[in-house]
């Protein structure tokens, strides 16, 4: 049984051409990434892209309709429950029980694991702690704010103290405050050696992760370190400051050689091919003759910038209009 | 940790947080007890097949002596009440036709040449066909000897002498709480099981769980273990209420009518489980449950007698719990049968609980596909 000996220096994560159909839609197509021990993993994508489904697959909820995933060295599909004692998932939607407090939910999560009476009261001692929960160790899940729920869903999803954690939009429904107290709480288990797997819709979070896949249509369109997504964009980035933005915006849609438009407040980031020469001159031409007043300059691409960039081609095809 | 401790620490737990939840869930708290209560006041009090008091009419074109001695006989019956005394047919019928009286006397201006001649009816009863059993009360009643005619007087004959069995009183409550049990169980059982789970499903909580060690196997017992303790309540709260109120004699060994009844409440957690695996949401799980319900009220023998219904009826309840389970209660606690007298319904209860346990536990593995 070679082939389903855990492999503890390997990676956490191997996924080949990892497929889902439900029905006639398409929502994972052929995903193939792997995931690095210790890392923050990032799933970039708008709604309806296959984070969900694929997170879904790797921790065991759905079968795939073909390809494979490895998780911590095992099968997920072949042997679910030797990956699951070791994985912890959190999911979009808060899935606790609201009709108990956030002791009973925690207790009952430490039985369902078989934690032991000593080790479980050791390990809800810890999270209560290091989650800020033990105020509210009395308080039914129901009558706590979207932070605070937030923090006992985490705090549940690591009590057996998992290898790896897969969380789905996690942050989707906490203020920036709260945010930011997670993403802390996240590099300090990333510090212990646990493996985090983070699907999210803002550029913000997708920046602090150490990799990155953005997916699109159930298609990984680009991965790797943001940095370098960021570095490595085959475009050129032109910075338009403009009071008439929608008249610059309508003008520089004229041109052939602008990809995407991106607007951020009063600026424009337009997206140029990186064969054409002197783009920012071309941009700044363009809107001189239209006697629209602007700053122009050309810019380092920011991860919105590989994100529009990334999900272009499906755009061309006509199924996906202006962003 | 060995597998098996494992297995019952889990399902404990499980238990435990169920039995917690329901202990916090006020409304299906009161359910608990207040179904099976209030069932009983309104089955036990309400339904009476033994009709009586029928409110009637009667026009009398005779007014002899003979005539009202058979009015004033009709209601010693106690079966019919004259309340309408219409002057002619025309104004029965419309009373009859409004709703007003269910049956109509009608006493011919020739009664008392009819009474000296054998073989032709004296007067003639119009009865309200529309509402179910009045028909058979009246058709009892005409049969009753009256002793209006001159060749009547001599003793009646009767041919056979009926003897009611287990309930000599002939009182409906006697036949209808043992029933009862079923019933309220049936009702109680299949919704508040099918609910817990969907509850799961529609909150999410399913998703978590299904990622952890927990087994589909110790979900379910662990989700139903508590209601089968919940249906022993309120079977105990049925019968001892029946014994209260309704002088229900309990004939058999009672241990045994409760290990009848823990069959019947897996039998109908199973259902419940079943439903659970179609609904995809709460009201989906409610709207399964009662219409499962109408046929188990209706074709298990609880009111109606299984042998005067159509033969597709007939074997339609041979799959619905509450028939077997029926048969099973009244041959304990009103025919004192012992359980290995049984075994019919017993077999046929277990072979539902066999199949709607394998059904359940299919469908609920390819959710997890």
């Amino acid at each position: 049984m070679a082939e389903s000996a855990p492999d503890t220096n390997g990676l956490a994560v191997e996924a080949r051409d990892l497929t889902r159909r439900f029905g006639s839609v398409l929502a994972v197509d052929h995903v193939s990434l792997d995931i690095e021990r210790a890392h923050i993993y990032g799933f970039l994508g708008p709604n309806g892209s296959g984070k969900s489904t694929t997170i879904r697959m790797f921790c065991g909820l759905l079968r795939p309709t073909s390809g494979t995933v490895r998780v911590l060295g095992r099968d997920i599909t072949r042997e679910p429950e030797a990956v699951r004692s070791k994985v912890g998932y959190m999911t979009q939607k808060f899935s606790l029980w609201d009709d108990l407090t956030v002791l009973e939910n925690l207790r009952f999560i430490a039985s369902i694991y078989t934690l032991g009476k000593r080790k479980a009261q050791q390990r809800i001692d810890a999270v209560l702690e290091e989650f800020k929960l033990r105020p509210l160790a009395g308080r039914l899940a129901a009558q706590m704010s979207g932070g605070q729920r937030q923090r006992l869903a985490l705090a549940a999803a690591t009590l057996h103290e998992p290898e790896m954690l897969m969380l789905d939009e996690p942050t989707s429904a906490v203020d920036p405050q709260s945010r930011r107290d997670f993403w802390e709480s996240l590099f300090a288990l990333v510090a212990r050696g646990t493996t985090i797997l983070v699907s999210t819709h803002y550029m913000d979070e997708a920046e602090r992760c150490h990799r990155l896949a953005i997916l699109d249509q159930g298609r990984v369109v680009a991965e790797g370190e943001p940095e370098r997504l960021m570095d490595e964009l085959p475009l050129q980035v032109i910075e338009v400051q403009a009071k008439d933005v929608d008249g610059a915006r309508r003008e520089l849609h004229t041109l052939p050689e602008v990809r995407s438009l991106a607007q951020l407040g009063l600026r424009l980031h337009v997206l140029i091919d990186q064969d054409v020469p002197d783009a920012a001159g071309r941009v700044r031409d363009t809107l001189a003759r239209a006697g629209i007043a602007a700053e122009v300059e050309a810019t380092r691409a920011n991860l919105e910038d590989v994100f529009v960039a990334a999900t272009l081609p499906g755009r061309q095809s006509g199924e996906r209009s202006d962003a | 940790m060995s597998p098996v401790r494992a297995f019952f620490q889990r399902v404990g737990a499980i238990a435990a947080k169920e039995v917690r939840q329901l202990r916090r869930d006020r409304l299906t708290g009161a359910m608990v007890v207040g179904i099976p209560l209030i069932q009983i006041l309104i089955f036990g009090y309400g339904i009476n097949l033994d009709v009586r008091h029928i409110r009637a009419g009667v026009v009398d074109y005779a007014d002899t002596s003979a005539s009202r001695a058979l009015v004033s006989q009709l209601e010693a019956s106690q079966v019919v009440q004259f309340v309408h005394r219409a002057p002619d047919v025309r104004e029965l019928r419309r009373a009859l036709a409004a709703g007003d009286i269910s049956a109509g006397l009608y006493i011919p201006p020739d009664f008392e040449r009819r009474r000296l001649e054998a073989g032709r009816p004296i007067a003639q009863v119009l009865i309200d066909g529309s509402e179910p059993g009045i028909e058979a009360a009246l058709r009892a009643l005409a049969s009753m000897p009256l002793r209006l005619r001159a060749a009547d007087y001599r003793a009646p004959e009767r041919p056979l002498e009926v003897l009611t069995e287990y309930n000599p009183e002939r009182r409906t409550a006697v036949q209808i709480v043992p029933a009862l049990i079923g019933v309220i169980l049936n009702m109680t059982m299949v919704i508040f099981t099918a609910i817990a789970l969907v509850r799961e499903r529609e909150r999410g909580n399913l998703e978590l769980l299904i990622t952890t060690p927990v087994k589909p196997v110790e979900l379910m017992i662990g989700k139903l273990a508590p209601y089968v303790v919940v249906g022993l309540i309120q079977t105990t709260i049925v019968l001892a209420t029946g014994v209260l109120l309704f002088d229900v004699p309990i004939n058999g060994p009672l241990w045994q009518l409760y290990a009848g009844a823990s069959l019947f409440i897996a039998a109908t957690l199973a259902l419940g489980l079943v439903i659970s695996t179609v609904a995809q949401t709460q009201f989906q799980a409610m709207q399964l449950g009662f219409f499962t319900m109408l046929p188990s009220i209706l074709l298990s023998g609880f009111m109606f007698p299984l042998a005067g219904m159509p033969r597709a009826a007939q074997w339609l309840a041979q799959i619905l719990p509450l028939t077997h389970f029926n048969s099973i209660v009244r041959g304990v606690i009103l025919r004192g049968a012992a359980l290995q007298d049984l075994t019919g319904p017993l077999l046929k209860l277990t072979a539902f609980l066999v199949v709607a346990v394998t059904i359940a536990a299919l469908r609920f593995r390819k959710r997890l596909g």
